[in-house]
């Protein structure tokens, strides 16, 4: 019985997509309970760097609050603009939506813990990071609106330009690996906090941090959704679940950008110390925690900083982030080269 | 050397560091804000909040009918109309008050010769229909009423100052 069981599941194509389902169910829905909380975690960091509560009245602190927000757009009626283009309107929302959760199957949560544990995952993520520009352009162009229209102009032009450096970060890392594998990336990090690439690569890992702010349109690059001069940039004209789904996706895009430096420079799922009591906690709860800092960075850095002027933004990416990392490449390779470092495959 | 020195920091995000580090200060310090319906701020005597007819401890009105109140009020939201009593007093018959037309000035206070109208420091009378914001005199009679003890000690707390 076991065995046939198992024969299903492996061999026969219909076991083979139930598997393939349940899997994916796994990880996008801890995702959009995680994308909900963040909402919250992040209202609660603003408040209390401003001196305020928060939300604190639905349910106890107010944990419920996320929910009555999303039912809230679920129930809200979606508006179309008659000048919009229909179609695309309501497509662009499910792009931005989609491509944030694809990005998920190459994600390593653990040792083996991958839906789909391929040898090009760093290429797949950057792929799959340069598709959803095209929700938020394709949105912009849909609305017909100059509001959006100029969101989205802004929107494609920062994620273009600051996939530039990130795409340098990512090279340096896979230098130090020797691999493309995302799994391979995290075992290649073994042992005690400071091996991890944080250290090493410390200019990467800030310049890596700042460009997936910039990446995910959060303060202080958040120019493509500046109230004061575009309402709210490329989905000014959206509402309900439309606009939800944006709303999803910009949240899905930032926690994947976490996980993704938690990969590349915070070691995964390794545990910090490499000792008895720390490695008995199960490798997924370190890679949790590292994710949550990384977001809590990202609120913190929302509550910090003002926003950049869009020539100041198109200035860092372009003459300091590129040459900089550029130049960290070329250190790199050549101390792995001269130093005897180069990963043997 | 100063070009030097201010690379250096920019180079180090010395800026962005501090700045993070108050913001982060800042997260720890206690809340300031008032929780609201649980807690409500102070009130000066002098706050001018709902309205409301007040009474002679005898329980007879104080309002003589003067319409002082309706000539000044500049957004003529008070209407009175007046008639002889049985005993030959002179009283309202009909005292309303558009509270959405009210811009709660206080001239009808400070007109008043008998402190009969007054705004009390009552601001939580919302409603769900407009119908109920246009207040009779039985309804203004009943907010003095039901506040007269804070608009007395409100008025004591003032009276020296007038």
């Amino acid at each position: 019985m076991t065995a046939d069981l198992i024969h299903f599941f492996t061999t026969n194509w219909l076991g083979q997509a139930i598997v393939i389902l349940a899997q994916c169910l796994a990880v996008t829905i801890p995702l959009l309970v995680a994308v909900a909380y963040m909402t919250y975690v992040d209202r609660k960091v603003w408040a209390s760097i401003q001196l305020r509560r928060g939300p604190n009245v639905v349910g106890p602190f107010g944990l419920l609050q996320p929910m009555a927000d999303g039912l809230k757009l679920l129930l809200k009626e979606t508006i179309v603009p008659s000048s919009a283009n229909g179609v695309l309107f309501i497509i662009a929302p499910m792009i931005a939506f989609m491509t944030a959760l694809v990005a998920w199957a190459v994600v390593p949560f653990d040792d083996g813990w991958v839906i789909a544990d391929i040898n090009v995952g760093i290429l797949y993520l950057f792929a799959i990071s340069s598709l959803g520009v095209y929700g938020i352009i394709i949105a912009g162009w849909a609305s017909n609106s100059k509001y959006a229209f100029l969101g989205a102009l802004r929107s494609a032009a920062q994620m273009v330009s600051y996939e530039v450096s990130i795409g340098f970060v990512l090279i340096t890392v896979l230098l130090c690996v020797g691999s493309l594998n995302l799994s391979k990336v995290v075992l290649a990090q073994s042992g005690w906090f400071f091996n991890w690439f944080w250290l090493p690569l410390l200019p990467m890992f800030v310049i890596f941090f700042v460009s997936a702010l910039a990446e995910t349109n959060r303060t202080p690059f958040d120019l493509p959704m500046s109230e004061a001069e575009l309402v709210a940039g490329f989905h000014t004209e959206y509402s309900a679940m439309t606009f939800g789904l944006f709303f999803l996706g910009e949240y899905a895009n930032m926690i994947l950008l976490s996980a993704l430096g938690a990969v590349l420079f915070l070691g995964g799922w390794m545990s910090p110390i490499p000792y008895a009591p720390f490695t008995w906690v199960p490798g997924i709860v370190w890679f949790a925690f590292k994710i949550a800092f990384l977001l809590f960075i990202f609120s913190w850095t929302k509550g910090t900083l003002p926003r950049y002027r869009y020539d100041q933004l198109m200035r860092l990416g372009w003459k300091v982030f590129l040459p900089v990392s550029l130049g960290w490449v070329v250190i790199t390779a050549a101390v792995l080269q001269f130093g005897g470092w180069v990963p043997k495959l | 050397m100063a070009s030097l020195d201010r690379t250096a920091r920019s180079f180090l995000l010395s800026e962005l560091v501090g700045g993070f580090l108050l913001t982060l200060k800042y997260m720890f310090k206690p809340k300031v804000t008032v929780n609201y319906p649980y807690e409500k701020g102070p009130l000066s005597p002098r706050f001018r909040g709902e309205h409301a007819l007040r009474r002679y401890p005898n329980g007879e009105e104080r309002c003589i009918a003067c319409k002082l109140c309706e000539a000044i009020c500049p957004a003529q939201a008070i209407t009175i109309e007046a008639e002889p009593r049985d005993d030959g007093s002179r009283r309202t018959t009909r005292y309303d008050i558009d509270m959405t037309k009210c811009i709660y000035c206080g001239f009808c206070q400070e007109a008043c010769p008998v402190d009969a109208i007054v705004e009390g420091p009552n601001f939580e009378f919302s409603t769900e229909t407009r119908e109920e914001l246009m207040y009779n005199k039985d309804k203004l009679l009943a907010n003095g009423d039901r506040w007269e003890p804070m608009l007395a000690a409100n008025l004591h707390a003032d009276a020296p100052y007038r």
